[in-house]
């Protein structure tokens, strides 16, 4: 996984809540089994169907910083949503609140997500559809985002930060714990079921 | 100290705990499909990994697949290369597969429960949101990401952050007409889509304990829908006869100890949950969808809301994006929707009870001119059930199509979905902007909703028959 440590870049405000992993990318779009090449489902069917929606303007088509509205990533597991924004080239995403699953999908993936108070997304909207070419800073190290005239610290756990920052891959943190699930595994219930 | 049962159940499955670092968690069930599959296979493979235990994982082909010819290729290349994957997949891992056209092939959430593989108090995982369903057991059970699948795959393990705990407490008894599938809208109106993220919701409460196992995996099903990771309800008298005698339930002195065991798991006197929700079940109705997420919901009884009745400004305008995409009129009473399709089916309404529900509805009746019909039952077991009880014959008699298992039009994923501007009364999960296929136009309901809407063809409940 890539560390994530300080990034800047330009930003696309998408002034849409309860965006549903749907929207981000559509089902037609899961059946490959490769990891890469997802960027064509981003938002597919707004980018087809509405010449308005903000990635098919030309000032935003070099954003790597997304700013949406509340619980963004809602519904689907499919981590194809995490994959499809870092295809398309976003570092990280910044909204008042994420779904759960969405969340847990982009922090192991390395695409940083960031909870700020509304007031500063709003702040950053208008920020950026004001001048397309102001530039978000968000920096893991100082856990704080910087833009021009806003300096908001966010919250993130120690570890997570640490994963991150060290651009660390989960199963080799747990395989280094073996000996314990081995361990685990000699007190379990006698009922439970097996599958063969 | 009083605990709660997810509390309870996560704490038997702890296998190690360190200070700063997230709970590492036992998993006793990796459930496997797919679509979200074959990239963690192949990052088993590439770190040259195996899989620690094939005896705690199952497969199944659901997603994608036809509900008709499903003895001919699958016409969709990429489709069929991906079913060929997980074939492959499976057979390279040692893992258990129940690929189309075998009699244990079904939509995974349905499958498990019907194997007595799901038991209370296990920790039950698969890449799908909707694996919530197995919480009507007293299982903690829940979604994750395809970079989970592999970690489960390579170390039966998950490392989490602690949830916090919801318990939504449905009073009083459900009038006739009014199922679980409108308990669980109704919540979901009311706590928002949002309303349970970074919680696990217990369902409590009379009119819980008053549903069939069946009822109460529709209402865990779709705790995802309110953003919650997880939704559970207590096992008790009924959770134990549904499961005993199952293929893999415990048989004998085993039975004796695990049901001892399961009757501890409820949530202690006393215990205090992070927040409590309380619902009526008498002032229920049958719910609808309205809108493009699946809190935008009403009773049937009421009209299309008008988007400046809304007092937050953003919901305001996701009502306003909503209806524009519905193409709705605020004001429309609900009944005088008309709509081009039903579907009865998926993970959420698509067991036994949810064909005896809708066919109880459609025997002796048609499906209304120019509205089209499907049922597909969520498993093969299921379709056999139902054949059995000549349910297929009820339905083809009405003039609805009877399918094969699988997901079929829950999402747009294999050769049944809408067209741009069709609407369905659809007893899927999600209303999403093109869940159903692009442009289509989707509104949840209960399969007693369904069944009625196919006969008039706008949305109904069976009292207006």
């Amino acid at each position: 996984m890539e560390k994530f440590t300080v990034h800047t870049g330009r930003a696309v405000p998408l002034r849409y809540s309860n965006v549903d992993t749907d929207q981000i990318i559509p089902a037609v779009y899961l059946k490959r089994v490769s990891r890469s090449g997802f960027e064509d489902g981003l938002f597919a069917a707004w980018r087809a169907g509405d010449p308005d929606f903000v990635l098919n303007k030309p000032e935003y088509k070099d954003g790597t910083v997304l700013i949406a509205g509340s619980d963004f990533g809602t519904g689907s597991s499919r981590e194809h949503a995490v994959w499809a924004l870092q295809n398309y080239g976003f570092k990280t995403v910044l909204a008042p609140r994420f779904a759960d699953i969405f969340r847990g999908n982009s922090l192991k993936g390395g695409l940083l997500t960031v909870v700020l108070p509304q007031e500063s997304i709003e702040y950053l909207w208008n920020l950026v559809e004001g001048d397309p070419t102001a530039e978000v800073t968000v920096d893991l190290e100082a856990r704080e985002v910087r833009a021009q005239g806003l300096t908001e610290p966010f919250e993130l756990d120690d570890y997570t930060r640490w994963r991150l920052l060290e651009g660390l891959d989960d199963i080799g943190l747990t395989l280094r714990h073996v000996d314990a699930i081995t361990e685990f595994e000699k007190q379990r219930k006698p009922w439970l079921p097996v599958t063969q | 100290m009083a605990r709660t049962m997810a509390e309870k159940v996560w704490e038997e499955h702890v296998v190690r705990r360190a200070d700063g670092e997230p709970d590492l968690l036992y998993i006793d069930l990796h459930l496997v499909h797919e679509v979200t599959s074959p990239q963690a296979f192949e990052g088993l493979r590439i770190a040259d990994r195996p899989l620690r235990r094939a005896d705690l994982t199952i497969a199944t082909e659901d997603h994608n697949v036809p509900t008709e010819n499903i003895f001919l290729p699958i016409a969709d290349p990429v489709s069929r290369t991906q079913i060929e994957t997980l074939r492959k997949n499976a057979s390279d891992f040692g893992v258990r597969l129940h690929p189309m056209g075998d009699i244990e092939q079904g939509v995974v959430h349905v499958i498990g429960p019907q194997l007595g593989i799901t038991q209370p108090g296990m920790t039950i995982v698969c890449g799908d949101s909707h694996t919530s369903t197995h919480g009507a057991f007293g299982a903690l059970a829940f979604g994750i990401g395809t970079s989970q699948v592999e970690h489960v795959m390579a170390t039966q393990t998950l490392p989490l952050a602690p949830f916090k705990t919801m318990a939504v407490n449905v009073k009083g008894s459900l009038k006739p007409g009014v199922t679980s599938k409108d308990i669980i809208l109704a919540v979901i109106a009311k706590i928002g889509t949002g309303g349970g993220q970074g919680y696990v919701i217990e369902y409590r409460g009379e009119a819980v304990r008053a549903l069939s196992m069946e009822a109460r995996m529709t209402v865990c099903n779709m705790s995802i829908e309110a953003g919650a990771r997880a939704g559970m309800i207590a096992p008790d008298q009924t959770t134990f006869d549904y499961l005993k005698g199952r293929p893999h339930a415990p048989e004998g002195e085993l039975w004796d100890q695990a049901v001892a065991h399961w009757q501890t798991l409820a949530t202690d006197e006393g215990a205090v949950f992070d927040r409590e929700v309380e619902l009526d079940a008498d002032e229920l109705s049958p719910f609808v969808t309205w809108g493009t997420n699946p809190g935008q919901g009403a009773p049937l009884d009421t009209s299309v809301p008008d988007p400046a009745s809304f007092a937050d400004a953003s919901e305001r305008a996701a009502a306003e994006k909503a209806l524009a995409y519905m193409d709705l009129t605020p004001g429309t009473p609900l009944r005088e929707v008309a709509v081009d399709t039903v579907f009865v089916g998926s993970c959420t309404n698509g067991r036994i009870e949810d064909l005896r529900a809708a066919a109880e509805v459609i025997k002796g009746r048609r499906v209304a001119e120019g509205v089209r019909m499907m049922i597909v039952p969520g498993s093969m077991r299921v379709k056999e059930q139902a054949a059995a009880e000549g349910l297929d014959q009820v339905f083809t008699a009405a003039g609805a199509e009877w399918r094969e298992a699988g997901c079929s039009m829950c999402l747009g994923m294999n050769p049944d979905t809408l067209k741009p501007g069709e609407r369905c009364a659809s007893t899927s999960n999600r209303n999403f902007e093109g869940r159903q296929g692009k442009g289509g136009r989707t509104h949840l309901v209960s399969p007693l909703v369904a069944a009625a809407t196919a006969v008039r063809g706008t949305l109904s409940s069976p009292a207006d028959l």
